[in-house]
């Protein structure tokens, strides 16, 4: 023992999750992360304008198989996410600590509540439509069925502030996306990427279909607009449009999204008291669908 | 059009038939069998306070599978005690908690599914074609559903915090032993409450195999107790002062005594009864795709299905077509061995169904319907009973009023869709009903008029942990399954 040298560790290349593939950023640039005193802990992706489209289209293009698998295989997928994630409860665990400056048991205990989302959100994927449906008793001779239905894809602007943020805060928006049969565009928290790149790895072994989650890292400022603004983007989650004014501001990407109508979620008054630990109900899960009524006679 | 006329009137002899080559499933499949069982209470296997020993065989070969325990009632009231001891820190858990054995027990059910299937089908006779394809993905499905609900309880439509009852005691038939299991012990665990469940006297195994499962899940002590035995077992658990549910599937004889002997109590009661379901195919319906749901309808599981499609009610201008459709597909149904898997049709479950159903389809007989079953090789030993249909069935007829439970249907005509519903109402049943027909507002029409709990329409025997089950009239009362199946778990 006393010879061998001190191991060298291995640093991980930090990359995007699109499309169910782990590609660079096109635009070739990277960002420096830090650790909430400052110090340098990766590199991540510089995702770009060009970088959010892709997703789109990958996100797009996942819509059909994801929206159209039964409730209960998205239920067993996501279920499945919280498993793979136990495995890996250190590895979050350490980046959690790193990236919002916590001590490793306060960590740990967001993280174990990350899995525990997913396994709410995955009870809830064949019971949606039991409490958002309806048979609705009109006054004739029709059978009358109001379903709920994935709106689509929806863009995502994941949480930068508030305790736990950094991926619990992450879980909680995008879980209750996918568990309905949306599919989702993740610009992730500038500040603090890294355990959300790291996800993207969990989900990459959890059977989610490649395209049904996507997330790019970079400037929220760029990505967030082009989420927004985009014709192929059905609804908008701004937890984390940054406050005050500009181009990642939560009233400008509304605005934006007036243009195509797109359902908007707006973040919370005060994003940075916001407290991700807290029972996340039904209104994320109830806040990206569709509700689609079918009428039929009845007669001999 | 015409081409298909030429298939029918080609004689079934020149016809080419398939042969099978055997695909026999391996018995070794289904894990090592103890040569005798006691309970499982409080988390341990244990014996019983008695002596009384029941065997349990297998029914297509009639050998003895293993001895298990007939429970006393001290056994019973031992396992009560497990139940109500374990009940204040279950109940207590956060749902989440909960959901997540839940969530554990679902899982390992899924990775012993071939386990569990062939053992089911060497216990109950029931071919490993349903049990690996309909009975085992059902039963994980079932509890990974209930799971979701165990912390979701406050959404569920019953107010906020609703709270369990207590004990359940849930006493469950032979027919569909692991899935009945099933749907008794996810709802009742996601609710909160803790249970003793009793297994029928033919079929006990796979209840006996699902505790290893509730072991590995590192479910806590005494939440889940079995405690095998007969129908007096049964009536110690219902009638026990401190149990706070029963729940029960099986005839309605028995459902009916033990409403009888709950009368006055506190005990909240759920019945899953019998049933003698309608299915009535109208004029325009597509007639294969009918005789395929017919054929499901009465001949899946051997018949032992509370919800079989057993009296068929055809509209009379497309009688003869369809009889003699249903006959063709009839005369191609392999009956024989449950493990080989191109069986379609199993062994009776036991030697007392076989004599029941022979002695009512003698009846069929003596009473004037007429007989028909396709010429098919029974094997030697154990208990079998051709597919066997009754035309002529008038609505007085004992095989158009009691339930067979085998695989007898009972075939009746109709003219107006008027008298199909009045015909399909004529029972003291009201389980389910099928309907045939191409007309989507007709479907609604007729299902609108059914006094039944389940309505197919151009499908049979469909079922779904999401979608509630259960009966009208003396089909029993209380559902289970879906949001509906949580009530009869929750103090509502």
């Amino acid at each position: 023992m006393s010879d061998v040298v001190t191991r060298l560790d291995v640093f991980k290349t930090y990359k995007l999750f699109v499309g169910g593939k782990f590609p660079r950023s096109e635009s070739g640039r990277v960002y420096e992360v830090t650790d909430a005193k400052g110090q340098w802990l990766a590199n991540a992706p510089l995702g770009t304008r060009k970088d959010t489209r892709d997703a789109v289209l990958a996100a797009r293009a996942a819509v059909k198989g994801w929206s159209g698998t039964t409730a209960y295989n998205r239920g067993q997928v996501l279920y499945r996410v919280a498993e793979m994630l136990q495995g890996r409860r250190e590895q979050f665990t350490a980046e959690v600590a790193a990236a919002e400056g916590l001590g490793a048991k306060k960590a740990a205990a967001l993280v174990d509540q990350a899995i525990d989302r997913w396994v709410w959100y995955a009870g809830w994927t064949d019971k949606v439509s039991q409490i958002a449906g309806a048979a609705n008793p009109v006054a004739g001779p029709f059978f009358n069925l109001s379903v709920p239905e994935p709106t689509g894809v929806v863009g995502i602007v994941a949480p930068q502030a508030g305790h736990g943020h950094s991926f619990l805060g992450l879980v909680s928006v995008l879980a209750p996306v996918i568990a309905t049969g949306n599919t989702a565009v993740v610009a992730v928290a500038a500040d603090a990427p890294l355990p959300a790149l790291s996800l993207g790895e969990v989900l990459a072994t959890s059977d989610v279909p490649g395209g049904v989650v996507n997330l790019v890292s970079g400037r929220t400022a760029d990505l967030a607009p082009t989420l927004a603004s985009h014709q192929d983007v059905n609804a908008l989650d701004l937890a984390g449009a940054i406050a005050g004014e500009g181009p990642g501001a939560a009233a400008s990407l509304e605005a934006l999204a007036a243009d195509t109508l797109k359902r908007v979620l707006r973040p919370a008054v005060d994003p940075s008291a916001q407290d991700w630990t807290l029972a996340p109900g039904t209104d994320r899960l109830l806040s990206f669908l569709e509700t689609k009524t079918v009428w039929h006679p009845m007669g001999q | 059009m015409a081409k298909k006329n030429v298939a029918k009137d080609v004689p079934a002899a020149a016809r080419p038939v398939f042969e099978y080559a055997p695909a026999p499933e391996s018995p070794a499949a289904a894990g090592e069998l103890a040569t005798s069982y006691g309970h499982f209470i409080g988390g341990e296997f244990v014996d019983s306070s008695g002596s009384e020993a029941l065997k349990t065989v297998n029914p297509a070969t009639e050998q003895v599978l293993a001895e298990f325990a007939q429970g006393t009632e001290e056994d019973v009231d031992r396992a009560v005690a497990a139940a109500r001891a374990a009940f204040a820190d279950w109940s207590a858990l956060p749902g989440s908690e909960r959901a997540k054995y839940l969530f554990r027990i679902a899982r390992i059910v899924q990775e012993r599914s071939r386990e569990l299937a062939v053992l089911e089908s060497i216990d109950n006779g029931k071919p490993i074609k349903e049990t690996r394809d309909v009975d085992l993905p059902l039963v994980a499905a079932h509890f990974f559903y209930y799971a979701g609900w165990a912390d979701k309880l406050d959404f569920a439509g019953f107010g906020p915090n609703p709270k369990p009852l207590g004990v359940a005691g849930q006493v469950i038939p032979w027919n569909f032993p692991l899935l009945m299991l099933a749907w008794k012990i996810a709802p009742a665990l996601a609710t909160g409450n803790t249970v003793v469940l009793k297994p029928a006297e033919t079929t006990p195994l796979t209840a006996l195999r699902f505790a290893e499962i509730c072991r590995q899940a590192g479910l806590p002590k005494g939440v889940v107790n079995i405690v095998t035995g007969d129908g007096r077992t049964g009536a110690a658990l219902t009638a026990h002062p401190d149990v706070s549910k029963v729940a029960f599937t099986g005839s309605t004889a028995v459902g009916r005594a033990i409403a009888k002997q709950l009368a006055g109590s506190r005990k909240k009661l759920s019945l899953e009864l019998g049933g003698k379901a309608a299915n009535i195919v109208f004029d325009d319906a597509p007639i294969d795709q009918a005789v395929e749901g017919i054929v499901n309808g009465i001949f899946f599981n051997q018949g032992h299905v509370c919800c079989a499609g057993s009296r068929l009610l055809v509209q009379e201008s497309v009688q003869d077509e369809l009889l003699d459709a249903l006959k063709r597909r009839m005369a191609t149904l392999r009956v024989g061995d449950p493990l080989d898997k191109n069986t379609d049709v199993g062994a009776i479950n036991s030697a007392a169904q076989l004599a029941r159903i022979t002695e009512l389809a003698a009846a069929g007989e003596a009473e004037g319907a007429e007989r028909w079953a396709p010429a098919c090789e029974l094997p030697a030993a154990g208990y079998w009973f051709r597919p066997t249909l009754f035309t002529g069935v008038s609505q007085a007829h004992r095989i158009a009023r009691e339930e067979i439970f085998g695989p007898v249907l009972s075939v009746l005509t109709f003219r107006t869709p008027a008298e199909a519903v009045e015909k399909a109402n004529n029972t003291q049943y009201g389980l389910s009903a099928g309907i045939w027909t191409e007309k989507g507002s007709r479907i609604l029409w007729t299902a609108d008029r059914l006094r039944a709990g389940v309505v197919w329409a151009n499908t049979f025997n469909k079922f779904d942990p999401t979608s509630p089950f259960g009966g009208y009239k003396e089909s029993g009362y209380g559902r289970e399954g879906g949001r509906h199946g949580l009530e009869a778990y929750l103090d509502v």
